[in-house]
């Protein structure tokens, strides 16, 4: 069988829903960041699928893409900064112990 | 079945398996590594559709930076030798329940969708073009976003030096509270 759209399209969708699985069920901030980071890659596949399958005369899922890499750096590091913010005052980065922060 | 197919199912699976183990292991550090592997994996499918810029980029930023970043963390705030604790099996079937749904769901309106492909031949994805049309002022450049994401670079970094910082200057204060209780 020739590898089209539809199997990028499937195995994106099954790795972002295999993120949204880890999100759901973790309680660990370091994890639930891992599981973001697996349905943003997902994400990405799939602009470059619909670039490579549908647009091959345009780049601009090229360009979403990289712009979403970079944004999503800049995310991981901000989120581990509060991350390990959280752990100096609270010991622990189980999101059950963070109800603090409303205060 | 060609070779070509082969290549491309084994990177799918090598791919969503460490996905996978990457969101149910118990060891922390284990699901670090399955996401190393299940990103390096997604960069082989890039290589596989011949995008092979974003491919070294996914490498790059991904494998050599995030989710070292993500180990440093968990070694800093991680007890060696300590599982996570255990999800109780009511979520682990709920939240497997919600994720099969939206996947079955998601698929079936994509597979009710039929999706035209554009005539027109394909356009080079050499690093020069997309250099060249990521500085392009013209309508269909990426000058303006360029400049938006340094911008929110600069600022994620400032933004991170504040946070540590201010913890710093804190620490006698939250230690005092900490006393209280």
């Amino acid at each position: 069988m020739e590898i089209g759209l539809y199997q990028i399209l499937f195995v994106s969708l099954s790795l972002f829903f295999i993120g949204v699985f880890g999100f759901f069920t973790r309680r660990n901030l370091i994890t639930m960041l891992m599981s973001v980071e697996l349905m943003l890659n997902s994400v990405n596949l799939n602009f470059i699928a619909f670039n490579k399958y549908l647009w091959a005369n345009k780049l601009d899922g090229v360009f979403f893409t990289i712009f979403i890499i970079a944004i999503a750096a800049a995310e991981a590091a901000v989120a581990i900064a509060i991350i390990i913010n959280l752990y100096r005052s609270h010991k622990s980065i189980d999101v059950e112990s963070t109800s603090e922060l409303k205060y | 079945m060609g070779s070509n197919e082969i290549i491309f199912y084994l990177l799918a699976a090598f791919t969503l398996v460490n996905g996978l183990l990457a969101v149910s292991t118990l060891k922390i550090f284990r699901a670090a590594i399955h996401l190393l592997f299940s990103l390096i994996g997604v960069a082989g499918i890039y290589f596989w559709l011949q995008y092979d810029f974003i491919a070294a980029v996914q490498i790059v930023v991904y494998v050599g930076g995030i989710v070292v970043l993500i180990i440093f963390s968990i070694f800093l705030t991680q007890q060696a030798g300590i599982d996570l604790p255990k999800p109780p099996g009511g979520r682990i079937i709920f939240s497997a329940l919600a994720a099969l749904f939206g996947l079955a769901f998601s698929w079936l309106l994509l597979s009710q969708h039929t999706f035209t492909a554009t005539a027109e031949p394909a356009s080079s994805t050499s690093v020069a073009q997309i250099g060249s049309m990521m500085l392009d002022v013209d309508k269909t450049g990426y000058a303006l976003p360029f400049e938006v994401v340094s911008v929110l670079l600069l600022a994620s970094m400032i933004g991170c030096i504040v946070i540590a910082l201010k913890s710093n200057s804190e620490v006698p204060s939250s230690d005092a509270s900490g006393l209280k209780h």
